[in-house]
């Protein structure tokens, strides 16, 4: 009971605070923390959850920002309806890409969702699909204002808009993970050969965990292409997937809460690490990693979930 | 209603298994009963396992067949077992270390229910009613194996024996209709041995069910089995109650010789 009330004044507080206190740019990083917290959920589910690991979730980040900027740009649909559509077409390519997963395990699938992560950009810049995609240029989309006349300017439309989209996925994936498809995720990670013996479809269960995980972070993609109002192709490098994959592990790899400190890492931690030296970013950025890896070995999810049990059973 | 007495629970007809020039099972056949407790035994590289792999799905048998209420389980696929009545436990316990006991027993009851992805997100009525049912037979199974007081731990961090019986709650829960045992005594003490002879026998009465115990550990097999079935090289060598098998010379010769004055 008392961690319902905490999520549901943690939502509050997220919702009001940086709306009524920061601006611009802040306000912006803001938005992209939700974001990226929706992206490393997407991984979460897959990776750490089903035990699925992919390198190049970053792809279906790029899926879906190109089909919410393509659907604006040359269909003038409304920013909010190209969500759904964005989810139908991630879910299907990631159920696809989950087929061939099924054959590979491990390191392998790590590196088959690499190449796809590495062929992503050069499929976007490609000759044939210039006509939609606008080629190395990329594509610039509108900036939603607030609609019904309410008093809010674009960027704290956004933010509210994003967290609120946030908040459906994120009490749909507790839902999904708590239940018995959870449960059975989780098995299915742990001990393969026991979870069909239990009745599990591994093939079935694997594809479609595959499906919802493209679609949450495809959906991310949407929403990160909407906030930044601009696609291109070399937004979405090798790179993108890596730093979710580094988010993942910041949060802890199967905490569902832990997917929102990641996302918090991956936004501010090379700001900081910028703060601290203009010329060596990366280094500061790699300290803080292995620093945060060796504080919290179970990633910030584990640590706040040993921290809970610590507290909720003093003397042990 | 005479037919059902008539058929035996699983019947297993003929079953050859090769590896590639290696003969596992060469044409085995016996069946087990309803509500009978089913000793499989025999020295390493009989073939128990072999078979055993070849009725839960792990290896598909070349020839011969294997029947379940009359119906083979020759196509039938590996996650189609629990549905079909089976339930098994693993040699060398195969938990999911890092769940809650309540979480590795609730995955046994997974073929009982049918709501899918989109049900589960929206934790629909039926996803509810669903999970609720589940809880009631885990609060049985947790009371009847004594596991109340570890609900909460993870599995992985229990002592071996806690461990066994967790994964015979997690197979109980499936509400199997034959209980397949893959070596249940190993591992045990001789203290233990004796808790798990007290709770195959309770398991049967309980839930009126059948068990294949495949077991190294005979004064356990004899204690405990209806008929035992003694296999060497892949052939059947003896089949009968406890006491005739024991006393057929061939399995006195392959088998029990030595350690056929430690029973008792």
């Amino acid at each position: 009971m008392r961690t319902s009330w905490l999520i549901a004044i943690f939502v509050l507080l997220a919702a009001a605070v940086p709306t009524l206190l920061f601006s611009g740019y802040h306000l912006f990083q803001m938005t992209m923390v939700v974001v990226y917290g929706i992206a490393i959920l997407g991984l979460a589910i897959l990776t750490g959850i089903n035990g699925q690991i992919s390198l190049g979730h970053g792809a279906f980040y790029a899926i879906g920002a190109y089909t919410t900027a393509i659907l604006m740009s040359s269909w003038d649909v409304p920013y909010w309806a190209t969500l759904p559509v964005s989810a139908a077409v991630c879910a299907t390519v990631g159920f696809l890409v989950g087929l061939p997963a099924l054959r590979l395990g491990g390191l392998y699938l790590a590196l088959t969702t690499f190449a796809l992560a590495v062929a992503i950009p050069q499929i976007l810049k490609h000759k044939l699909f210039e006509d939609w995609t606008g080629g190395v240029q990329g594509l610039v989309i509108d900036k939603p204002e607030a609609p019904f006349g309410l008093p809010l300017s674009a960027d704290q439309w956004l933010y509210l808009f994003t967290l609120a989209v946030g908040v459906f996925l994120y009490a749909l994936a507790v839902n999904l993970t708590q239940g018995r498809i959870g449960r059975a995720m989780r098995a299915v990670r742990d001990h393969p050969v026991a979870a069909e013996a239990m009745g599990i479809n591994l093939a079935m269960l694997k594809t479609r965990t595959f499906a919802v995980s493209a679609m949450y972070t495809g959906v991310a993609g949407s929403l990160g292409a909407i906030a930044v109002a601009f696609v291109a192709p070399d937004s979405f490098s090798v790179f993108l997937s890596i730093t979710f994959f580094v988010g993942l592990v910041a949060g802890g790899a199967a905490s569902i809460g832990g997917t929102i400190v990641g996302g918090v890492f991956i936004e501010f931690v090379p700001n900081l690490a910028d703060l601290v030296s203009k010329a060596a970013p990366g280094a500061v950025y790699g300290v803080i990693l292995i620093a945060m890896m060796f504080l919290m070995p179970q990633g910030a999810g584990g640590f706040i979930a040993s921290l809970w049990r610590r507290a909720g059973r003093p003397g042990r | 209603m005479m037919a059902d007495t008539a058929e035996p629970l699983l019947r297993i007809a003929g079953v050859k298994m090769r590896f590639g020039g290696v003969v596992a099972l060469g044409g085995v056949s016996f069946d087990v009963g309803h509500r009978q407790i089913r000793g499989l035994i025999g020295p390493n590289g009989s073939g128990k396992t072999t078979l055993f792999n070849c009725i839960s799905g792990i290896y598909r048998f070349v020839e011969g067949d294997i029947l379940f209420e009359g119906r083979s389980l020759a196509n039938v696929p590996r996650h189609g077992m629990a549905n079909v009545g089976l339930g098994r436990t693993f040699q060398n316990v195969a938990l999911f270390k890092p769940l809650s006991v309540r979480d590795n027993i609730l995955v046994g009851a997974h073929h009982l229910a049918h709501s899918g992805f989109i049900a589960n997100a929206l934790r629909l009525p039926a996803v509810r009613r669903e999970a609720q049912a589940a809880e009631e037979r885990l609060n049985d199974l947790m009371t009847l194996l004594d596991l109340h007081a570890v609900a909460d731990t993870p599995a992985g961090a229990l002592p071996f024996g806690t461990q066994k019986r967790v994964e015979m709650a997690r197979a109980l829960i499936g509400q199997p209709k034959l209980l397949l045992l893959d070596e249940p005594a190993a591992g045990l003490n001789h203290s233990e041995v004796d808790e798990l002879a007290e709770l195959i026998l309770q398991v049967r009465d309980h839930f009126s069910l059948s068990v294949l115990l495949v077991e190294h550990h005979m004064s356990l097999v004899m204690r405990v089995s209806d008929k035992v079935v003694a296999l060497e090289f892949g052939l059947k060598i003896a089949d009968g109650t406890p006491d005739e098998v024991r006393a057929e010379p061939e399995v006195i010769r392959a088998y029990l010789g030595d350690t056929h004055q430690g029973h008792g």
